[in-house]
C-alpha cells in the first residue's frame, strides 16, 4: 500500500515554541485515522503542516508522494483541509464561497446546488456566511473541502460546534471516504463519536506522534524500525 | 484556467465583496473627504493657499485612504482564514496579485472622483488641462495599487503589521506623490508640456513596481506567516 | 524506555542552503582591519582638524564635509550590499543564510550612516547656508532612502515563526526598497531642478578643492569604509550568536516538550 503521508523526526515551530518535536506519522492510502491528543500537544500544527500551509523547521514531510519541503503547491493539489476556521468570506453567500473556491481550485464545471445538498445546506444556500448559524457554518466548510474532490481529506476537530444534523453528515462523508478513494486524516477530542468512524487511531502528545491500539509504550518511529 | 481568468476571478471576488460591505465606499471614502476638509483647517483657506496647494493635498488624501484600502484587502483574506483556503486552493500568486491590485484600483478610482470633486468645490480649483490629469491619475492610481497589494501582502499576517505598513510603503511611494503632484500642478498652470515627464515617471513606476509584483507576490503569499 | 531524541537546530533550515559562516572575516583580517581602522580615524581628525587649511569660503565649518562625504559614501555601499546580498539570498542556487545575515548586518549599519551624513550635513548646513535644512536633491532623497531601509530593519524585527520563509520576505523586502532608490533619485532631482533654477549648490561657492583638503577627504573614505567592514563583521557575528543561543533554546524546549511525556508513559 502505498504512503499518503509520511513524516520522519519532524519539528514544526509556531514561534519560538516546538509544537512538535520529532514528530514520525504514517498513513497508508484508504486508512482513516483519529489523531487524539490533550489540548496544545500539537494536533493542529500536525495537520496544518500536512496540509503545507506552515513549513517544518527540521525533518522530512512526504504527502501524497511529494515532498512537501520542495514543492508544497504539487503536493497540496489533492488535499483539502477542514480548519478551526471556515476558510470562507463573511460578505459571500454559501453559493458563492463555494463557488469561488471550486472555480479557484480548478473545478469550475463543480455542481455548486449539489455539494451544498450533500452537507444539508441548500436552504441556506442564498445566506451570506455571516448569517449562517455555526452549525451552518461548519458544514458550508466540509462543502468548500468537498468540492476539491481530494485524495486526502484533513478534519481539525470537525465536531466542535456542529449540530446533530451536521454530525450525520460528517459520518457520511467519513463512511464512504474509501469507497470514493480518498484517505481521511481526522482530529477530534469527541472519541465517542470519532472512535467507530475510524480505521486506526494514533496519539499526540508533548509534539510527537504516538500509537494508541497496539503499544502504547513505543513512539511511531520504533514501531516503523 | 490561464493567469487572467483567475486575476478576474480574485477581482470579481473582491469587489462583490466591497458591494455588499460597502467598506470603501461607507469608510475610506469619507475618511479621505475628512482629510480634505481638515486640510483647510490647518492652511487658512481665505488666503488661497488651499487652491495652490491643492494637487498636493489631495494626493496626500489618497495615499492616506489607500492605506486603509491595503488594509481591508488584506483583512478580508485573513478574517476567517480564507488566506489558508486560497493558498491550499492553489491559486497562482501572480493572479492573486493582479486581481487583488485591480480591485483596489477601481476603488482608488472611485475615491479619486469623490475627493476630487471635493478638492474642485472646497478648494475654489479650476480645472485646465484635463487630458494630462487623467492620464496622471491612470498611471498613478496603478502604481499605488500595485505597491499597496506588495506591501500589503508583505505585512499581512505579521505582528505589527499596522503600524508597519505605512512605515514600509509611504517612503516607496513617495516618487509617485511628487510625480503626481507636480504633474496635477502643471495640468492646472495650463503648461500641461511640463507635466509630461512626470507622467512618464509614474508609468515607469506603474510598470515596475507591476512587474515585481507579478514575480515576488507568490513567494510573500507562501512565506509570509 | 529510549524515547527518538528530536533532531533540532539549524541543521534542518541549513540542509536546505549552503552551509553556513561562523565568521565573516578571519580573526587575524578582522583584527588587522580593526588597526587599521583605529589609525585612519585617528589620522583623520589629525587631518580634518589641523593638517587641512581652512576653507576660504565656508570657514572651519567646512571639516564637517570630512565626516559628510564619507558618511553620505557608506550609506550608499551598506545599502548596496544589502541589496545583493539579498539578491544573494534570493537566487536558489547561492541561498544562504550568510546572505541574509549579511543584509541585515549592513542596512543597520546603512540606517547609521545615512543618519549620521543627514545630521552632519544639517549641521554644516546652517553656518553655510544659514539654515538647518534645504530642499537640496540630495539631502532629499537621502532623507528618503533613511526611511525606506528604517523601514526594512523594522520589519526584520518582527519574530516569525518560519526562519527561512522570514529570510526570503526580507530579501523580496531589501529589493523593493532598493528598486525604489533609482526612482527616488531622478524624480527628486527633477523636481529640484525643473522648478527651482537656483538651488543651493552654486558652483561659486565650491571652490577649487585645495591638495589637502582632498586628500583628507579620501583619507576619511577609507576611515570609515574599513569601520563599515569592521562593524559589519561584527554584527554578523553577533547574529551568528544570537542564532546559536535561539538554537540552545530550542533544543532545551524540544527536550522539555518530549520529557513531559516521557515521564507518565
Amino acid at each position: 500500500m502505498s504512503l499518503v503521508v509520511r513524516l520522519r523526526s519532524v519539528v514544526c515551530l509556531l514561534g519560538r515554541f516546538p509544537a512538535l518535536a520529532g514528530a514520525d506519522l504514517d498513513v497508508t492510502a484508504g486508512e482513516v485515522v483519529l489523531v487524539s491528543g490533550p489540548n496544545g500537544a500539537g494536533k493542529t500544527t500536525l495537520l496544518r503542516l500536512v496540509a503545507g500551509l506552515v513549513a517544518p523547521y527540521s525533518g522530512s514531510v512526504e504527502v501524497l508522494g511529494i515532498d512537501l519541503v520542495a514543492d508544497r503547491r504539487s503536493a497540496r493539489r489533492n488535499l483539502a483541509l477542514v480548519g478551526h476556521e471556515t476558510y470562507c468570506y463573511d460578505d459571500l453567500t454559501a453559493t458563492e464561497n463555494v463557488e469561488f473556491f471550486a472555480r479557484a481550485s480548478g473545478r469550475g464545471d463543480t455542481d455548486v446546488a449539489a455539494a451544498l445538498d450533500r452537507v444539508a445546506l441548500t436552504d441556506a444556500a442564498n445566506v451570506v456566511h455571516r448569517g449562517l448559524s455555526a452549525g451552518q457554518r461548519r458544514r458550508l466548510a466540509l462543502a468548500v473541502a468537498l468540492v476539491r474532490a481530494p485524495s486526502l481529506l484533513l478534519l481539525d476537530e470537525p465536531h466542535a460546534g456542529l449540530d446533530a444534523l451536521g454530525r450525520e453528515v460528517l459520518a457520511e462523508v467519513i463512511r464512504e471516504a474509501p469507497a470514493e478513494g480518498r484517505t481521511v486524516v481526522m482530529v477530534s477530542h469527541e472519541l465517542e463519536i470519532a472512535r467507530p468512524l475510524v480505521s486506526r487511531e494514533v496519539r499526540v502528545e508533548g509534539g510527537q506522534v504516538w500509537p494508541v491500539a497496539s503499544d502504547a509504550r513505543a513512539p511511531v518511529s520504533e514501531q516503523l524500525q | 484556467m490561464n493567469l487572467w481568468r483567475e486575476a478576474a476571478l480574485v477581482a470579481g471576488k473582491d469587489l462583490r465583496i466591497e458591494a455588499r460591505s460597502r467598506v470603501t465606499l461607507g469608510q475610506v471614502i469619507p475618511f479621505g473627504m475628512i482629510v480634505v476638509l481638515l486640510f483647510a483647517f490647518a492652511l487658512d483657506p481665505d488666503r488661497g493657499v488651499l487652491e495652490r496647494v491643492a494637487p498636493g493635498l489631495f494626493w496626500i488624501a489618497v495615499l492616506l485612504a489607500l492605506l486603509l484600502a491595503v488594509g481591508r484587502a488584506f483583512a478580508i483574506e485573513t478574517h476567517h482564514g480564507a488566506r489558508d483556503g486560497l493558498r491550499i486552493a492553489g491559486l497562482d500568486g501572480s493572479a492573486i496579485f493582479l486581481g487583488k491590485a485591480a480591485a483596489i484600483a477601481a476603488q482608488l478610482l472611485v475615491l479619486e472622483v469623490v475627493v476630487g470633486i471635493g478638492v474642485i468645490v472646497l478648494y475654489g480649483v479650476e480645472i485646465h488641462g484635463l487630458g494630462v490629469i487623467l492620464l496622471t491619475a491612470a498611471a498613478a492610481t496603478i502604481g499605488l495599487a500595485a505597491t499597496g497589494t506588495l506591501y500589503g501582502v508583505l505585512a499581512a499576517g505579521l505582528r505589527l503589521r499596522e503600524t508597519l505598513l505605512p512605515l514600509l510603503l509611504l517612503p516607496v511611494l513617495a516618487p509617485v506623490m511628487l510625480g503626481a503632484t507636480r504633474a496635477f500642478e502643471d495640468g492646472l498652470a495650463g503648461v500641461p508640456g511640463d507635466a509630461w515627464p512626470w507622467v512618464g515617471m509614474l508609468s515607469v513606476f506603474a510598470v515596475l513596481y507591476s512587474a515585481i509584483g507579478v514575480l515576488a507576490f507568490d513567494a510573500l503569499w507562501e512565506e509570509a506567516t | 524506555m529510549t524515547t527518538t531524541t528530536p533532531t533540532p537546530s539549524g541543521r534542518g533550515v541549513t540542509a536546505a542552503m549552503a552551509p553556513d559562516r561562523d565568521q565573516l572575516l578571519a580573526p587575524v583580517v578582522r583584527r588587522v582591519i580593526g588597526w587599521l581602522t583605529l589609525v585612519s580615524l585617528v589620522a583623520l581628525a589629525l587631518f580634518g582638524l589641523w593638517g587641512a587649511p581652512t576653507d576660504a569660503v565656508q570657514g572651519d565649518a567646512q571639516r564637517v564635509m570630512y565626516l559628510h562625504v564619507p558618511a553620505a559614501w557608506l550609506a550608499y555601499l551598506a545599502f548596496f550590499v544589502t541589496a545583493a546580498a539579498s539578491a544573494l539570498f534570493l537566487i536558489p542556487r547561492t541561498r544562504a543564510q550568510v546572505w541574509d545575515r549579511l543584509a541585515g548586518a549592513s542596512a543597520e549599519l546603512g540606517v547609521m550612516f545615512t543618519g549620521l551624513a543627514l545630521a552632519l550635513g544639517s549641521i554644516w548646513g546652517r553656518p553655510v547656508w544659514g539654515v538647518w535644512w534645504a530642499w537640496d536633491a540630495r539631502l532629499v532623497s537621502t532623507a528618503l532612502l533613511f526611511f525606506l531601509f528604517l523601514g526594512y530593519c523594522a520589519l526584520r524585527r518582527v519574530p516569525a515563526a518560519d526562519p527561512v520563509g522570514a529570510a526570503k520576505r526580507n530579501a523580496i523586502a531589501a529589493l523593493f526598497a532598493f528598486a525604489d532608490v533609482p526612482i527616488v533619485h531622478f524624480s527628486v532631482e527633477w523636481w529640484r531642478t525643473l522648478h527651482q533654477k537656483a538651488t543651493v549648490f552654486n558652483p561659486e561657492l565650491n571652490p577649487q578643492i585645495h591638495g589637502v583638503m582632498g586628500l583628507t577627504l579620501w583619507l576619511g573614505t577609507l576611515a570609515f569604509t574599513l569601520m563599515y567592514v569592521y562593524l559589519l563583521d561584527r554584527r554578523y557575528r553577533l547574529a551568528v550568536l544570537e542564532a546559536d543561543q535561539a538554537d540552545v533554546e530550542l533544543e532545551q524546549a524540544i527536550l522539555d516538550r518530549t520529557r513531559a511525556r516521557s515521564a507518565h508513559v
